[in-house]
Protein backbone atom coordinates (compact mmCIF):
# COMPACT_ATOMS: atom_id res chain seq x y z
CA UNK A 1 0.00 0.00 0.00
CA UNK A 2 1.55 3.32 -1.17
CA UNK A 3 2.21 6.26 1.53
CA UNK A 4 -0.98 8.24 1.75
CA UNK A 5 -1.03 11.89 2.28
CA UNK A 6 2.38 12.70 3.43
CA UNK A 7 5.43 11.12 2.17
CA UNK A 8 6.61 9.61 5.90
CA UNK A 9 6.78 5.80 6.27
CA UNK A 10 7.06 4.65 9.82
CA UNK A 11 8.34 1.18 10.82
CA UNK A 12 7.12 -0.12 14.11
CA UNK A 13 9.48 -2.24 15.43
CA UNK A 14 8.22 -5.32 18.39
CA UNK A 15 10.64 -6.80 20.45
CA UNK A 16 9.69 -9.87 22.62
CA UNK A 17 5.84 -9.96 23.73
CA UNK A 18 5.78 -10.76 27.12
CA UNK A 19 5.81 -7.40 28.62
CA UNK A 20 1.60 -6.38 28.30
CA UNK A 21 2.11 -2.85 27.68
CA UNK A 22 3.81 -3.33 24.23
CA UNK A 23 0.55 -4.80 22.08
CA UNK A 24 -1.23 -1.80 23.17
CA UNK A 25 1.58 0.86 22.68
CA UNK A 26 1.96 -0.19 19.21
CA UNK A 27 -1.96 0.00 18.29
CA UNK A 28 -1.95 2.94 19.91
CA UNK A 29 0.94 4.73 17.83
CA UNK A 30 -0.05 3.13 14.82
CA UNK A 31 -3.49 4.64 15.50
CA UNK A 32 -2.33 8.29 15.46
CA UNK A 33 0.22 7.68 13.00
CA UNK A 34 -2.43 6.18 10.34
CA UNK A 35 -5.01 9.88 11.52
CA UNK A 36 -1.78 11.56 10.65
CA UNK A 37 -1.65 10.17 6.75
CA UNK A 38 1.83 8.39 7.65
CA UNK A 39 1.90 4.58 6.60
CA UNK A 40 2.74 2.24 8.89
CA UNK A 41 4.72 -0.92 8.72
CA UNK A 42 4.32 -3.23 11.82
CA UNK A 43 7.35 -5.89 12.07
CA UNK A 44 7.58 -8.27 14.90
CA UNK A 45 7.61 -11.81 15.57
CA UNK A 46 5.13 -14.37 14.49
CA UNK A 47 3.73 -14.20 18.14
CA UNK A 48 3.89 -10.10 18.34
CA UNK A 49 1.47 -9.91 14.70
CA UNK A 50 -0.78 -12.28 16.08
CA UNK A 51 -1.48 -10.33 19.44
CA UNK A 52 -1.45 -7.02 16.83
CA UNK A 53 -3.97 -9.14 14.54
CA UNK A 54 -6.15 -10.53 16.72
CA UNK A 55 -6.93 -7.40 19.41
CA UNK A 56 -7.00 -5.27 15.67
CA UNK A 57 -9.23 -7.66 13.30
CA UNK A 58 -10.39 -5.76 11.04
CA UNK A 59 -7.55 -3.55 10.08
CA UNK A 60 -8.97 -0.50 11.94
CA UNK A 61 -5.25 0.45 13.24
CA UNK A 62 -2.78 -1.40 11.76
CA UNK A 63 -1.97 -0.75 7.68
CA UNK A 64 1.15 -3.33 6.89
CA UNK A 65 2.24 -5.77 8.78
CA UNK A 66 5.67 -7.89 8.37
CA UNK A 67 8.21 -10.26 9.80
CA UNK A 68 10.67 -8.89 11.84
CA UNK A 69 13.69 -10.87 10.08
CA UNK A 70 12.29 -10.24 6.61
CA UNK A 71 12.22 -6.46 7.32
CA UNK A 72 15.69 -6.98 8.68
CA UNK A 73 16.99 -8.48 4.95
CA UNK A 74 14.79 -6.34 3.28
CA UNK A 75 16.09 -3.16 4.59
CA UNK A 76 19.43 -4.24 4.03
CA UNK A 77 18.95 -4.92 1.03
CA UNK A 78 17.81 -1.42 0.26
CA UNK A 79 14.18 -3.10 -0.85
CA UNK A 80 12.50 -1.43 1.96
CA UNK A 81 12.53 2.67 2.36
CA UNK A 82 11.20 3.99 5.49
CA UNK A 83 11.41 7.65 6.56
CA UNK A 84 11.80 6.96 10.03
CA UNK A 85 11.52 4.02 12.97
CA UNK A 86 9.61 3.18 16.44
CA UNK A 87 11.80 0.06 18.48
CA UNK A 88 9.99 -1.21 21.43
CA UNK A 89 12.43 -2.13 23.63
CA UNK A 90 12.65 -4.25 26.55
CA UNK A 91 15.68 -5.64 26.78
CA UNK A 92 19.01 -6.41 25.82
CA UNK A 93 18.15 -7.95 22.44
CA UNK A 94 15.85 -4.48 21.64
CA UNK A 95 18.28 -2.59 21.99
CA UNK A 96 20.30 -4.49 19.55
CA UNK A 97 17.82 -4.38 16.74
CA UNK A 98 17.48 -0.61 17.39
CA UNK A 99 20.80 0.09 16.53
CA UNK A 100 20.60 -2.19 13.50
CA UNK A 101 17.48 -0.73 12.58
CA UNK A 102 19.23 2.80 12.77
CA UNK A 103 22.28 1.31 10.90
CA UNK A 104 20.26 0.36 8.05
CA UNK A 105 18.00 3.43 7.63
CA UNK A 106 20.25 5.90 8.42
CA UNK A 107 16.83 7.61 9.49
CA UNK A 108 15.90 9.02 12.72
CA UNK A 109 15.04 5.81 15.65
CA UNK A 110 13.27 6.42 18.50
CA UNK A 111 13.65 3.88 21.28
CA UNK A 112 10.45 3.09 23.35
CA UNK A 113 12.12 1.57 26.34
CA UNK A 114 10.04 0.05 28.99
CA UNK A 115 9.63 -2.90 30.94
CA UNK A 116 10.99 -3.12 34.99
CA UNK A 117 14.25 -2.84 33.55
CA UNK A 118 13.80 -0.05 31.62
CA UNK A 119 16.50 2.37 33.21
CA UNK A 120 19.01 -0.04 33.02
CA UNK A 121 18.22 -1.02 29.32
CA UNK A 122 18.17 3.00 28.38
CA UNK A 123 21.74 2.25 29.73
CA UNK A 124 22.95 0.54 27.07
CA UNK A 125 21.65 2.79 24.12
CA UNK A 126 25.22 4.16 23.25
CA UNK A 127 23.88 5.26 19.08
CA UNK A 128 21.99 7.83 17.89
CA UNK A 129 18.78 7.29 18.79
CA UNK A 130 15.56 9.35 20.24
CA UNK A 131 14.79 7.95 23.59
CA UNK A 132 11.03 7.79 25.28
CA UNK A 133 11.40 5.49 28.32
CA UNK A 134 9.34 4.62 30.87
CA UNK A 135 9.80 1.50 33.52
CA UNK A 136 6.44 0.12 32.85
CA UNK A 137 5.11 -3.69 32.99
CA UNK A 138 1.00 -3.44 32.76
CA UNK A 139 -0.32 0.36 32.37
CA UNK A 140 0.50 1.48 29.45
CA UNK A 141 -0.70 5.22 30.58
CA UNK A 142 2.74 6.73 32.00
CA UNK A 143 4.40 5.63 28.57
CA UNK A 144 1.52 6.83 26.61
CA UNK A 145 1.73 10.24 28.35
CA UNK A 146 5.54 10.40 27.19
CA UNK A 147 4.69 10.02 23.36
CA UNK A 148 1.95 12.23 23.06
CA UNK A 149 4.45 14.75 24.59
CA UNK A 150 6.79 13.60 21.81
CA UNK A 151 4.24 13.37 19.46
CA UNK A 152 6.15 11.85 17.13
CA UNK A 153 3.21 12.07 14.17
CA UNK A 154 3.00 15.79 14.11
CA UNK A 155 6.72 16.25 13.68
CA UNK B 1 16.24 -14.27 7.49
CA UNK B 2 18.20 -17.63 6.53
CA UNK B 3 17.51 -21.01 8.03
CA UNK B 4 20.30 -21.44 10.78
CA UNK B 5 18.59 -24.61 11.02
CA UNK B 6 20.68 -26.19 7.91
CA UNK B 7 24.13 -25.04 9.92
CA UNK B 8 26.41 -27.49 11.52
CA UNK B 9 26.59 -24.61 14.07
CA UNK B 10 27.47 -25.34 17.90
CA UNK B 11 26.49 -23.20 20.80
CA UNK B 12 29.45 -21.35 22.80
CA UNK B 13 27.32 -19.12 24.92
CA UNK B 14 23.73 -18.86 24.98
CA UNK B 15 20.95 -15.90 26.24
CA UNK B 16 23.90 -13.89 27.50
CA UNK B 17 23.77 -10.00 26.56
CA UNK B 18 25.31 -8.24 23.32
CA UNK B 19 28.22 -7.25 25.25
CA UNK B 20 29.10 -10.25 26.91
CA UNK B 21 29.39 -11.81 23.35
CA UNK B 22 31.63 -9.39 21.91
CA UNK B 23 34.09 -9.56 25.02
CA UNK B 24 34.06 -13.24 24.57
CA UNK B 25 34.81 -13.07 20.67
CA UNK B 26 37.77 -10.43 22.11
CA UNK B 27 39.94 -13.18 23.20
CA UNK B 28 40.47 -14.76 19.72
CA UNK B 29 43.47 -13.19 17.58
CA UNK B 30 41.74 -13.56 14.36
CA UNK B 31 38.80 -10.78 14.59
CA UNK B 32 36.59 -8.96 12.47
CA UNK B 33 34.17 -5.82 12.74
CA UNK B 34 30.93 -5.89 11.08
CA UNK B 35 28.15 -3.67 10.31
CA UNK B 36 24.94 -4.28 11.60
CA UNK B 37 22.95 -6.83 9.20
CA UNK B 38 25.63 -8.46 7.97
CA UNK B 39 25.16 -11.61 6.14
CA UNK B 40 26.71 -14.53 6.90
CA UNK B 41 24.88 -18.14 6.19
CA UNK B 42 22.48 -16.17 4.80
CA UNK B 43 21.62 -15.13 8.48
CA UNK B 44 21.82 -11.55 9.60
CA UNK B 45 23.84 -10.46 12.24
CA UNK B 46 21.52 -7.87 14.88
CA UNK B 47 23.86 -5.92 17.33
CA UNK B 48 25.10 -2.76 18.52
CA UNK B 49 28.23 -1.89 16.55
CA UNK B 50 30.82 -2.76 16.61
CA UNK B 51 29.88 -6.27 15.87
CA UNK B 52 32.26 -8.63 16.48
CA UNK B 53 32.81 -11.87 14.44
CA UNK B 54 35.96 -14.21 14.71
CA UNK B 55 38.02 -16.73 13.32
CA UNK B 56 38.98 -20.37 15.37
CA UNK B 57 41.13 -22.21 12.36
CA UNK B 58 38.19 -22.92 9.96
CA UNK B 59 35.45 -21.99 12.21
CA UNK B 60 33.65 -18.73 12.35
CA UNK B 61 32.12 -17.58 15.68
CA UNK B 62 29.56 -14.69 15.46
CA UNK B 63 26.63 -13.59 17.68
CA UNK B 64 22.85 -14.09 16.63
CA UNK B 65 20.29 -12.53 18.47
CA UNK B 66 16.56 -13.62 19.18
CA UNK B 67 14.09 -11.24 20.54
CA UNK B 68 13.01 -13.46 23.26
CA UNK B 69 15.77 -14.86 24.20
CA UNK B 70 18.93 -12.65 23.82
CA UNK B 71 21.87 -13.12 22.31
CA UNK B 72 23.72 -16.66 21.36
CA UNK B 73 27.52 -16.80 20.21
CA UNK B 74 27.50 -19.93 17.63
CA UNK B 75 30.52 -21.25 16.04
CA UNK B 76 30.41 -23.09 12.63
CA UNK B 77 32.61 -25.11 11.49
CA UNK B 78 34.25 -25.66 7.62
CA UNK B 79 33.60 -21.80 7.22
CA UNK B 80 36.14 -21.72 4.86
CA UNK B 81 33.87 -19.39 2.06
CA UNK B 82 33.03 -17.04 5.07
CA UNK B 83 36.34 -16.63 6.32
CA UNK B 84 37.67 -15.71 2.84
CA UNK B 85 34.72 -13.22 2.89
CA UNK B 86 35.41 -11.74 6.15
CA UNK B 87 39.59 -11.69 5.11
CA UNK B 88 38.83 -9.89 2.00
CA UNK B 89 36.57 -7.32 3.76
CA UNK B 90 39.93 -6.81 5.67
CA UNK B 91 42.14 -5.88 2.70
Amino acid sequence: MPPEENNRVALLVMGCPRVPVQTSLVLYLANRMKKAGIHTIIAGTPSARQLIRVADPDGHYIMEMKDLDATISSLAEGDLKVSESYVFVHNDAGVSYAATIQSLTGNQVTSLVFGEDANSVMAEITFPCRVIAEPVTHNPMPLKRKIDEVAPWDA
Amino acid sequence: MGCLESLPYEVILSKVSFKEARVFLSRYPEKYDVEPGYKIFEVRIIGVPPIRVAVDGNAVLFPFTKPCHGTFLLKVPDATDEIARLRERKR
